[in-house]
């Protein structure tokens, strides 16, 4: 019998060992355990812009705390979900090949349903008192889903318009100016194919231009009222879909898409998630200099980018150090750089100390960029519900329409 | 026979290679579909109907015409001075990712596109891009132009591996002398003595065209896309209830892949009746020639000028700085995206080459295996066992890789590069087997009774007489594998984990944020890889046997 304890006890001890998840309240262990791990951040890697400052992040990674990071390029942020879903099906719970994931919005919302996140853990960070918490609630909120520390904020985004300064002095300042202008300039605006992000993004922007009561929004749909609060934004949709690019029978396929049509001139009017994109795209030569950037009078939508661990992450500890270095101002100001990345900071400048201030203050925003007042104010993701249901009454009116 | 007692086991083995990962990969990934409802949620998506007959026509119609453009090629040209100007074109051509060609052939027909800016404004006035639907059209036509031009490269190298077989030049030259056409001749007699041979490629070519992904993501439509398409939308959504729903679109797939190949067998049977009753009438049909010829010609040196373009305009993009619409040509040219790529570039060549050296090199020794196994000892394959080396050309990628990436996990070898490598073998075999099965074949047996006669075994009769002699298609047969093995994305990205880069996983990444210059770059070093393997199948037996005249080009 007392064999059989011991045998137990050594078991349970191997066990506890091989679950023992790093605590980010327990930093200085956090770091200890951290330090020679090799940190598999899966990552969109579609932007060769945002892979080269991966790679800075990782040598800062492995300068300052030792900690290498590789990243493995997806063409879409499911795919990691997929791999950790399939690592569960399997029953690998420790050991799993992702260690961190760029995620937000939806596949942040499906990950935490199915409980494949480590933690809390944000809020716990070292840097976590730089955010700014107040000020830019989507730090805190994804798609107004409460992210309960389970993933942490590395750059704001928030939805500009670009438009040819050369071709189109004064751009359409909302949805019904720029209903009216498509149909004066027939083919020369387009959107995403919804259910892309973009693109579905485009149609909230309208329905909060159109709608009557915008704090619905916020709300999950009510399929009671579903039909009648978002009649104005399909009867603007039918107006506008015969002026579209290809008068509405193809559409491109994602931000990118939209953005190269702009740099080919075939559109005059285009948007992206990041109100640097024009800026960096004109000094990489993709984009002609006349374009310039503009929202919407009463505000464009915002959101945040997040970094989660999943449940089973290898190298978990390895995970922590890198988000919390991603909050790190100098690693901030990097990224806000037009010629790195020109994301906005999550952090609350005047939080910093004058040093780090300098940093941000020293920034070029670049030519095409809206300073921060002329920015407005960001509107909140409409609740997830919004998202899925607008894009698959989309798809069912025009996705497969013949 | 006394070496004889592992090599009888080589066909079993190679077929248990194939056969397994796909029948339990397709098992792993068809269960879900009935779970979950995703048989009815699939039948409630409304863009079902048109999505599958997309899949089927553009499919169908592709196929249809790259076997038409390859039989008229070497029907009215073949020994012509026109066919080998084609054929040393097209052959690079086949290294080409189908990715690569989508995105190439996308910049050159678009109204932004070379095309039009060649033309621009002098000849069409255009100042601005003119709104065109060319890509993405509705019916699939850009598609099934994008499919047509990438296969026909590879039925055209199949065909001409396997005519020695069928004795073609002594059929051509009795029907000549019967005073019938060359196209009218070469359609009645050596068709339907080349035809058995090449008809698992025309069906691999019939479900890869059904199949295709990457084409139809680039130039397919996309209201609704092909269900290929949507499969992998499905199967790459966040909302995981999606899952099913993927799953029993692959099941349709696979089911409407086997009804498309059963139309084309009836296809092919009617269309046997109707050349017996053509050859039955006795006409000679001489007349045929003279339109057929510069028919063939003409859509033969289309495909060429066609795919050439596509691959300039994206070398031209990776060397671009600004270029905007109408110019012909960038403003200015630098080296930024390569200065851009080089870093990330030297691991992810180093493990595609590590992953093709070693998936080709096992493919060739197991391919060498069998046709050896069967000449040795006559153990040659039924034609059912043949379908199962097919199997994994002939099933849709989307519907056995998950399953078998699932497989992978859970006996705990993915991630792993040697996994990785096993997967692309799956490949890669039945490519080196149907190039290189037609020459092997065609080998002169007396040279082996010469040699037995004075008394060498037939282990050396193997090694020294038969290898070398056929070391040209040999090698051949390999850098079809190796580029079969660097193009594969699905089977590196599901197996590997994300673990294993190699060039194709990083362009498609890349290739998702539409940036041409990156796309442009990546793509000229995913064809630099292959175009060397060929390059050196061809020059390493031109350098062994520069003294003997039997075994130079041509022989």
């Amino acid at each position: 019998m007392k064999l059989f304890a011991a045998v137990g006890v050594l078991a349970s001890c191997f066990s506890l060992s091989a679950l023992a998840q790093p605590d980010p309240a327990d930093w200085a262990a956090v770091l200890d355990e951290a330090r020679g791990q090799t940190v598999y951040w899966h990552a969109w890697g579609g932007d060769p812009k945002i892979n080269d400052f991966i790679t800075w992040v990782g040598e800062q990674a492995l300068s300052r705390h030792g900690v290498t990071v590789t990243q493995v390029k997806l063409a879409s942020t499911a795919d990691a979900v997929a791999r950790v879903v399939s690592e569960k099906q399997a029953g690998q719970d420790q050991d799993g090949a992702v260690d961190l994931i760029w995620i937000n919005g939806e596949n942040f919302a499906a990950m935490k349903d199915a409980g494949l996140l480590f933690g809390p853990f944000a809020e716990l960070l070292p840097n976590w008192p730089l955010v700014d918490v107040a000020g830019k609630p989507a730090t805190r909120m994804d798609f107004t889903e409460a992210t309960q520390g389970l993933e942490s904020p590395w750059a704001m985004a928030q939805l500009v318009f670009e438009y040819d300064s050369a071709r189109l002095p004064v751009p359409p300042p909302g949805a019904g100016p720029l209903l009216d202008w498509a149909k004066a300039n027939p083919g020369r605006f387009t959107y995403p194919q919804p259910p892309d992000y973009l693109g579905t993004t485009f149609l909230k922007q309208v329905l909060y231009g159109v709608i009557d009561n915008p704090d619905l929004l916020v709300q999950p749909v009510d399929p009671a009222t579903y039909d009648q609060v978002t009649a104005p934004l399909w009867a603007w949709l039918e107006d506008i879909t015969p002026a579209l690019w290809r008068q509405g029978q193809a559409y491109p396929a994602n931000e990118p898409a939209l953005g190269q049509l702009m740099a080919d001139g075939e559109i005059d009017i285009a948007f992206a998630f990041n109100p640097g994109r024009a800026s960096a795209a004109i000094a990489a030569g993709e984009l002609p200099d006349t374009v310039r950037t503009n929202v919407w009078t009463g505000g464009t939508i915002g959101n945040a980018s997040f970094v989660a661990i999943p449940y089973n992450a290898a190298h978990a500890a390895g995970a922590l150090v890198v988000a919390n270095l991603l909050l790190d101002p100098e690693v901030q100001a990097r990224a806000q750089d037009p010629d790195v990345l020109g994301f906005q900071t999550v952090l609350n400048l005047s939080a910093l100390s004058a040093a780090d201030q300098a940093r941000f203050d020293a920034l070029d925003l670049g030519i095409a960029t809206l300073s921060p007042g002329d920015l407005g104010p960001a509107l909140l993701e409409p609740h997830a519900s919004w998202m899925t249901r607008i894009s698959e009454d989309w798809v069912r009116r025009y996705g497969v329409a013949q | 026979m006394t070496t004889g007692g592992a090599l009888r086991f080589a066909p079993r083995l190679t077929l248990l290679l194939m056969a397994v990962p796909v029948i339990a990969g397709l098992a792993g990934t068809l269960r879900p579909a009935f779970e979950a409802g995703g048989v009815a949620r699939l039948l409630d998506w409304p863009g079902l109907p048109r999505a599958a007959a997309l899949s089927l026509g553009t499919g169908i119609a592709s196929a249809l015409l790259a076997l038409a453009i390859t039989l008229s090629l070497v029907a009215a040209l073949q020994g012509g001075r026109l066919f080998a100007l084609i054929l040393r074109l097209l052959s690079p051509l086949l290294a080409v990712p189908h990715a690569a060609a989508a995105l190439g052939l996308a910049f050159l027909l678009a109204p932004s596109g070379w095309i039009a800016r060649l033309l621009s404004p002098w000849a069409t006035g255009w100042t601005r891009p003119p709104d065109l639907l060319i890509l993405n059209d509705p019916a699939g036509l850009a598609l099934t132009a994008g499919l047509v031009v990438k296969e026909v490269p590879f039925l055209l190298l199949i065909l001409i591996a396997a005519l020695p077989q069928a004795d073609a030049t002594r059929r051509l030259t009795l029907m000549a002398s019967l005073g019938y056409g060359r196209v009218a001749g070469w359609m009645l007699s050596v068709l339907p003595a080349v035809w058995p041979q090449i008809r698992p490629a025309v069906y691999a070519v019939l479900a890869y065209s059904m199949t295709a992904v990457d084409m139809a993501l680039v130039l397919g439509p996309t209201l609704p896309p092909t269900l290929s398409a949507q499969l992998v939308i499905w199967m790459t959504s966040p909302d995981l209830a999606d899952r099913p729903v993927a799953a029993a679109g692959a099941l349709l797939q696979l089911g409407l892949v086997l009804a498309a190949l059963a139309l084309f067998r009836c296809g092919e049977l009617g269309f046997a009746r109707l050349g017996r009753r053509l050859a039955l009438t006795g006409r000679r049909r001489i007349r045929a020639d003279l339109w057929l010829g510069p028919l063939a010609g003409g859509a033969g040196l289309l495909v060429v000028l066609v795919m050439a373009g596509s691959m300039a305009g994206l070398a031209l993009w990776s060397l671009a700085g600004p270029w905007v619409f109408p110019n012909a040509l960038p403003e200015r040219f630098g080296l930024d995206a390569w200065e851009r790529a080089a870093p990330g570039l030297g691991m992810a060549a180093q493990e595609t080459l590590l992953l093709a050296i070693v998936s080709t090199a096992l493919a060739t020794a197991l391919v060498l295996s069998c046709l050896e196994a069967e000449a040795r000892f006559g153990l040659t394959p039924g034609s059912r066992v043949m379908w199962l080396l097919w199997l994994p050309l002939i099933m849709p990628q989307v519907a056995f890789l998950p399953g078998l990436a699932d497989l992978g996990l859970r006996i705990g070898v993915d991630g792993s590069i040697g996994a990785v490598a096993a997967a692309h073998l799956v490949f890669v075999l039945p490519y080196v087997f149907l190039s290189l099965a037609a020459p092997w074949r065609a080998w002169d047996p007396r040279i082996a009774v010469a040699g037995t006669a004075l008394g060498a075994t037939p282990g050396r009769i193997f090694w020294r007489l038969r290898l070398p002699m056929l070391l040209r298609p040999i090698l051949t047969a390999a850098a079809v594998g190796f580029a079969v093995s660097v193009g594969q994305y699905l089977p590196t990205l599901l197996i590997g984990g994300g673990r294993v880069t190699t060039l194709t996983t990083e362009a498609v990444a890349l290739s998702s944020g539409g940036n041409r210059r990156i796309i442009g770059t990546y793509a000229m070093l995913q064809l630099s890889l292959p175009l060397l393997a060929f390059a050196l199948a061809l020059a390493l037996p031109a350098a062994l046997f520069r003294n003997r005249i039997g075994m130079r080009a041509g022989a």
